[in-house]
């Protein structure tokens, strides 16, 4: 029987993996040539999805992308029994190039096993952080986090080990503390924290429960966006699945130590990303930001202390645990330690998930793996980090990805989403989204964002309609100024990064029409 | 005033008493009562306020908060168009222009014959193969002008294989 692979990511879904699954399986039982399908994740090779895998004796065989009328051809060609001759196929997928020059440590398992498996989590050293975890004091298991150099990788890059360190030495007068796992990813252009729950949730799971134990945590949230359909479901089926093992629960694997986890579905709104917000949001609450002090490692969810982490920053927690910390922490450079999870979208023609050491450029991952735009127009600008990142025109490019290096030039390395553009993009009417987007957004506790925003699409809107050009522009800057001076929180003290960006950058934008090119 | 039906009033007594004793249970309760209703009806903020030992207010704040939740039943098919930045850098803005003259509505309307809602929504983590569209749990990658209209005609279609 020849084993199939098609994966059940939303990405591979929305290129049409369910329809092809059914299409290979009643053509091989037409054919009488028996097939075993499996679900798995995404590789994160987006541009080849649906991207199939046959198991062969020497490893597995990709082909990409797969449409319904190569179907025919593909097993006219063979491509059951291992020969290679069709037209899609891209050869042993462990060697093409854009996976082979990745290092994956947090996602060394995608797209290889069937997400939801205990035993291929288990086969593929799944479980083993836990289980030493189990064997450690909690102060031996933050002081692990701690070596590992592991900085949050939510957007603020603050010391994973010395949020526990805090969540640990808090002291709760219910006797209660929490772990949270951030999973709204609101950010365009980010995709990693979807692609860990859809292809390997136990390890988000088991990163949970180490982080419950390390700091005295019994419950567990998963603050998963609505947006993330397929993620809700496969998150639901894995928790199901590891309590019924004892991986989760009153006893974990015959400990006698405890940790529950649930997943809650936000409701739309990209602030509930910012961790007081999401509080209040899981509370029960509109989602209107807390000023800090107090920290949730202190006063959190339902006012006990709570340790609020990226999905990437728990899913990185069982190799740390089962390989050390000093592992971890040999990837990368200056205070970037580890590996962070890039992720290349918008106009490009390879988008798709790149794990690697922080300092490769920006250049190389555009042109090495990216292969230039979608479109194969000339690419004009790059927003790296999200809806509040800046737009990076070309001669920032070399720039290498680490945050201080991204922070001494203004601009944002936050989840590690690189957007890029073609030349048609016109930057006036990009900056005026950003401001738009924080209209929509703003959880209106404070006005420099709230009623800032506002304000900025009506000046934005002037200076695209020529109307006091030069006037209009410093009321902007000032607008801006205004807005990162007097925010509470990222949302109004961060527009401005992608708006004076396209200003500064892409000013010839910002003229009129008729100036343009003359 | 409007009436509450019986069976809309029972089915958001269900729902509420089956999760008020969550830790937090209002998000849950509300996005129960729109799964199986489709809408939050405004006469179902009394029994929700009471059981959770809050204000109308406070609820209806809420409600108004976040974008999901909406008080006035929808279509038969949600269709959600993402507008994030990656979906714009292949074309999102000419998909949105299309979709809404095509079909006549802007968003957060519902077609005459309420086949399909339109809602905008912001990034669906598929920005690698934009523009993306959402129809109800499904979405839909490298969406084109013409892939939206089969889209919408299949919908059409199932309604009337339903109606049959
Ligand atoms: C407006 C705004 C939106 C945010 N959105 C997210 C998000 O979607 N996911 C996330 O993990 N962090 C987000 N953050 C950062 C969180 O506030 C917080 O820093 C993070 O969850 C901490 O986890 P980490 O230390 O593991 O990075 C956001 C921050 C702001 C200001
Ligand atoms: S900056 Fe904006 S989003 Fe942040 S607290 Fe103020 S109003 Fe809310
Ligand atoms: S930006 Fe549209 S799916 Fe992410």
């Amino acid at each position: 029987m020849s084993k199939i692979y098609i994966p059940r990511d939303t990405t591979a879904l929305a290129m049409g993996a369910n329809q092809i699954a059914a299409e290979i399986a009643a053509e091989a039982e037409q054919r009488g040539e028996p097939v075993e399908i499996v679900r798995n994740g995404s590789r994160g090779l987006f541009w080849l999805e649906p991207m199939i895998e046959v198991e062969t004796a020497n490893g597995r065989i990709a082909y990409g992308p797969v449409e319904r009328t190569d179907i025919d051809s593909l097993f006219n060609s063979g491509f059951l029994q291992g020969s290679t001759d069709h037209p899609l196929c891209q050869g042993l997928t462990e060697a093409i190039p854009y996976l082979k020059k990745q290092q994956r440590l947090t996602f060394a398992r995608a797209g290889i096993t069937d997400p939801v498996s205990l035993a291929d989590y288990q086969s593929l050293d799944g479980f083993n952080g836990l289980k030493k975890a189990l064997q450690m004091d909690p102060q031996a298991i933050v002081d692990e986090v701690k070596s590992s150099g592991l900085r949050g990788r939510g957007g603020a890059a603050f010391p994973t080990g010395i949020k526990w360190q805090t969540v640990l030495d808090a002291v709760s007068g219910q006797d209660q503390k929490y772990i949270v796992c951030n999973a709204d990813e609101g950010d365009s252009g980010t995709f990693a924290d979807r692609m860990v729950m859809e292809a390997d949730p136990y390890m988000l799971i088991e990163g949970m429960t180490i982080a419950g134990l390390a700091v005295g945590a019994t419950q567990g949230y998963i603050y998963l966006r609505s947006e993330y359909p397929v993620a809700h479901q496969i998150l639901n089926e894995a928790i199901e699945k590891a309590e019924a093992a004892g991986f989760l629960g009153d006893n974990i694997l015959g400990s006698g130590q405890r940790f529950h986890l649930e997943v809650r579905l936000g409701a739309k709104a990209y602030i509930c990303g910012e961790e007081t917000s999401l509080l209040e949001s899981l509370e029960g609450k509109r989602g209107l930001v807390r000023a800090k002090p107090p920290l949730p490692a202190i006063v959190g969810l339902f006012g006990q202390p709570t340790v609020v982490n990226n999905v990437l920053s728990l899913a990185a927690i069982p190799f740390i645990l089962s390989q050390g910390g000093q592992a971890y922490a040999d990837y990368g450079m200056g205070r970037s330690l580890g590996t962070l999870p890039f992720q290349l979208a918008g106009n490009i023609k390879r988008g798709g998930l790149i794990e690697l050491a922080f300092g490769l450029t920006l250049r190389e991952l555009l042109e090495d793996f990216g292969d230039g735009t979608f479109s194969g127009r000339p690419m004009r600008a790059v927003q790296v980090g999200g809806p509040l990142g800046a737009y990076m025109p070309e001669s920032q490019w070399d720039t290498p990805l680490d945050y201080e290096a991204f922070a001494a030039i203004g601009a944002v390395l936050g989840h590690g989403g690189v957007v890029a553009f073609d030349e048609s993009v016109d930057m006036s009417e990009q900056a005026r989204f950003s401001m738009e987007f924080c209209v929509e957004e703003s959880c209106g506790k404070c006005t420099p964002c709230r009623i800032g925003s506002t304000r900025g699409v009506e000046v934005i809107d002037r200076i695209r309609n020529n109307e006091n050009r030069e006037a209009n522009l410093e009321l902007l800057s000032d607008l801006c100024d205004t807005m990162i001076d007097g925010s509470l929180c990222a949302m109004g003290g961060m527009t401005p990064f992608p708006v004076n960006s396209a200003v500064k950058h892409f000013p010839e934008d910002f003229q009129p029409k008729t100036e343009q090119g003359a | 005033m409007t009436v509450f039906h019986e069976p809309l009033q029972q089915q958001v007594s269900e729902v509420i008493s089956e999760l008020k004793h969550k830790p937090g249970a209002l998000l849950p309760i509300l996005h129960a009562i729109q799964e199986r209703l489709g809408y939050i009806p405004p006469e179902s903020v009394g029994s929700i306020a009471e059981a959770l030992n809050q204000s109308r207010a406070e609820i209806h704040g809420v409600i108004s908060f976040y974008h999901q939740f909406r008080t006035t039943p929808p279509g038969k098919h949600q269709v959600e168009i993402c507008r994030a930045e990656a979906c714009q850098a292949m074309g999102a803005r000419q998909l949105e222009a299309h979709a809404k003259s095509s079909l006549g509505i802007d968003y957060h309307q519902t077609t005459g014959d309420r086949t399909l809602t339109l809602e905008p929504v912001y990034c669906l983590g598929n920005c690698a193969c934009a523009p993306s569209v959402r129809v109800n749990d499904e979405i839909v990658g490298r969406v084109t002008a013409d892939k939206f209209d089969q889209l919408v005609s299949e919908l059409q279609t199932q309604k009337l294989e339903v109606l049959s």
